[in-house]
């Protein structure tokens, strides 16, 4: 799915100015919340968590909001349009992973941990050395998660604005790069979860009008939606799974290894565990991610009926013309239906999705260099007075441009692959050893180190030498050949490899774990006993 | 708060011989059971019901084309009922973890603060 294509045939449909004026004024008011939001920005907790502050139905938002990132709406609604039955799939490997994340990890972590993943993950093993593999691997799905969003705005770009030429798609990638910086730096994760909330009640509202209006259009019967959906298509294959997968046991394969990845990499994703610590309790964080499956739930039924409706509206061919591909199914069918407005209405929340999900993952990354690597490893957990906020910020920086420079280069290139990897990498890499230590006492240091780079480089290797990379027609690197694994996800493999060496790392372990700090993480874990508190101000 | 960065010893405030003996209380033990009996069975339910109908839509695509009523088909129903048992999910265990976990971890929780003081 999610294929931000480049090259481009006509013009953007709709009026572009149109299109900016809509976005600026996103721009403007998300501005003015960020500066007073960012007022008690004082110390490390108001920073990276916001003072844990926020309420569990605005953290729910907040979450909604960065997990509905551009490839959900954009490349969700495009494959069902184009594949059919297919799209759907995803998105409902994106929702049921919530039931992971909310039975297993949401309140444990919160109650256990302060910033970060590693917060969790080092409580009762030695500090250093899983601090620094769990900060690796937070930084690795964080890049790819952040080139995958950088790559996609190019794509909208040539569609939305109707700029066609690599030189203009760059700026408007360093353009969205800096507003992006701005916010973080300014606002910290209280502006950045503003930014969020308000995102996701426009993406929300915008698509429930949308899905709403094309009911109407069909008498608010699903069926007769379908009707027209066959009609346009030519062939009633849309309907039923196949389209884009089924062809071969290989790619039958595939996507199971790719469903894998897509139900147990959400709850390992780290921006979506940093967003547990903006809310004062575990009864808030429980909150925050029933709120987010009921708000990510309807959207995803919102999805189908927009993918089957611009099937029938648009079709398949029209859309795949059009500048932008598969990704210009939504916005090809919001211009169907409400004309030039509605178009540049839908073209803004694309851009806020954007916007807000690549400051998430910004201040994500962030916090993890400088909490996890600064103050914890390199200043041993002594690091002077504000001097973690300012390596945070500056961290900001720094992963801004490299994210500018990184979406300038991968533009145009497949952000399917992008974003499964930063999946594959989180179920593999972290996932196994989220599990273990909240739930096997005898896990070790030396467990979670193999699990952890175990899972992260078998995943990385895996994707390297995988047809995605190399070897195929749609391959990154084209004219040489040097694949050896057959499938285009490594989460079949990774997965349950990461899980296994977790286990073996840990029953060969000599050492064994302090049992005083596993009294004090499972006793805190389950009752809240000296979890952080929220700041007052 | 601040910049206080890591592994704090007490940062709870509390002695590790007290969080030992919590732990091994029957109250806590108690807690501990109610809630993997809850969490890790239904966790694994879900995960298998998930996983039979990615199973089902890659190597059963005709069962799933079957119409059901007019061109909604078995594929559909399935992939919606995902979306239904998932919010059932969700219901089902806020509403057990706040009749089942909830008073029994704020008990442990208020007497352990009030044990040795606040932090």
């Amino acid at each position: 799915m999610l294929q931000f294509a480049a090259d481009t045939g006509s013009a953007s449909p709709g009026d572009p100015a149109l299109n900016m004026a809509i976005f600026g004024a996103f721009v403007a008011i998300t501005m003015v919340i960020v500066f007073r939001a960012s007022r008690n920005n004082k110390t490390a907790a108001d920073y990276y968590a916001a003072g844990r502050s926020f309420t569990g139905g605005q953290n729910g938002f907040a979450i909604a909001g960065d997990y509905l990132s551009a490839a959900s709406f954009l490349g969700i609604v495009g494959a069902i349009a184009i594949n059919g039955y297919d799209g759907f799939l995803y998105s409902i490997g994106f929702l049921v992973a919530w039931v992971v994340a909310l039975l297993l990890v949401a309140e444990l972590l919160r109650n256990t941990g302060k910033f970060t993943m590693a917060d969790v993950l080092a409580f009762r093993l030695k500090q250093r050395p899983v601090r620094i593999a769990a900060a690796i691997s937070t930084l690795v799905v964080c890049f790819f998660y952040l080139l995958a969003q950088m790559a996609g705005a190019g794509g909208l770009v040539a569609l939305l604005l109707g700029i066609e030429e690599r030189v203009g798609q760059s700026v408007v990638i360093a353009v969205v790069g800096a507003l992006m910086i701005l916010y973080v730096l300014v606002g910290g994760m209280k502006g950045t979860t503003w930014v969020q909330i308000i995102k996701a009640v426009m993406l929300v509202v915008g698509a429930g009008v949308m899905t709403v209006w094309v009911l109407a259009l069909n008498g608010f019967n699903l069926s007769t939606l379908l009707d027209s959906a066959v009609e346009t298509a030519g062939t009633a294959a849309i309907l039923a799974p196949g389209m884009q997968y089924g062809m071969s046991d290989l790619s039958r394969l595939d996507f199971l290894s790719l469903g894998l990845a897509l139900v147990l990499g959400t709850a390992a994703l780290p921006h979506v565990l940093m967003r547990f610590y903006t809310v004062p309790t575990a009864k808030e964080a429980r909150k925050s991610v029933v709120w987010a499956i009921w708000l990510i739930g309807i959207f995803y039924v919102f999805t189908l009926v927009l993918g089957y409706g611009a099937a029938a509206l648009i079709g398949a061919e029209r859309i795949q013309a059009a500048p932008g591909g598969a990704n210009s199914a939504a916005p090809l069918l919001a211009f169907e239906l409400g004309g030039s407005v509605l178009l540049g209405v839908i073209s803004a929340i694309a851009f806020a999705t954007i916007l807000a999900v690549v400051a998430g993952l910004t201040i994500t990354a962030a916090a993890s260099f400088s909490h996890d690597i600064y103050a914890s490893v390199i200043k041993k957990g002594n690091p002077p007075a504000g001097a973690e906020v300012k390596v945070a910020r500056r961290t900001v920086i720094v992963i801004g441009i490299v994210a500018i420079i990184g979406g300038i280069g991968a533009n145009g290139q497949n952000v399917a692959f992008l974003v499964a990897l930063a999946f594959a990498v989180a179920a593999s890499a972290n996932l196994p050893t989220i599990i273990y230590s909240l739930f096997w006492r005898r896990f070790t240091t030396q467990g979670a180190l193999w699990s952890m780079y175990g899972g992260l480089g078998s995943a990385l290797v895996l994707i390297s030498f995988s047809p995605v990379v190399s070897g195929a027609a749609t391959s990154m690197i084209q004219g040489v050949d040097f694949s050896f694994f057959p499938l285009s996800n490594p989460g079949i493999v990774s997965i349950p490899l990461a899980f296994f060496l977790g286990w073996l790392g840990t029953v060969l372990d000599k050492n064994t774990e302090s049992v005083d700090k596993l009294a004090e993480m499972e006793v805190r874990s389950l009752t809240g006993v000296g979890a952080e508190k929220s700041v007052d101000h | 708060m601040g910049n206080d960065a890591l592994t704090e010893e007490h940062s709870s405030g509390h002695s590790a011989e007290v969080f030992r003996e919590t732990q091994g209380s029957e109250e806590f033990l108690a807690l501990r059971r109610k809630h993997r009996s809850f969490v890790l069975p239904v966790t694994a339910v879900c995960l298998l019901w998930y996983l039979s109908y990615v199973l089902l839509a890659g190597y059963a695509p005709e069962f799933m084309a079957q119409p059901v009523f007019g061109r909604v088909n078995v594929g559909i129903l399935l992939g919606l009922s995902q979306v239904v048992t998932t919010f059932a999910v969700t219901m089902t265990y806020v509403s057990y973890a706040n009749r089942h976990l909830d008073p029994s971890a704020t008990a442990i929780r208020e007497r352990l603060e009030n044990k040795e003081g606040v932090r």
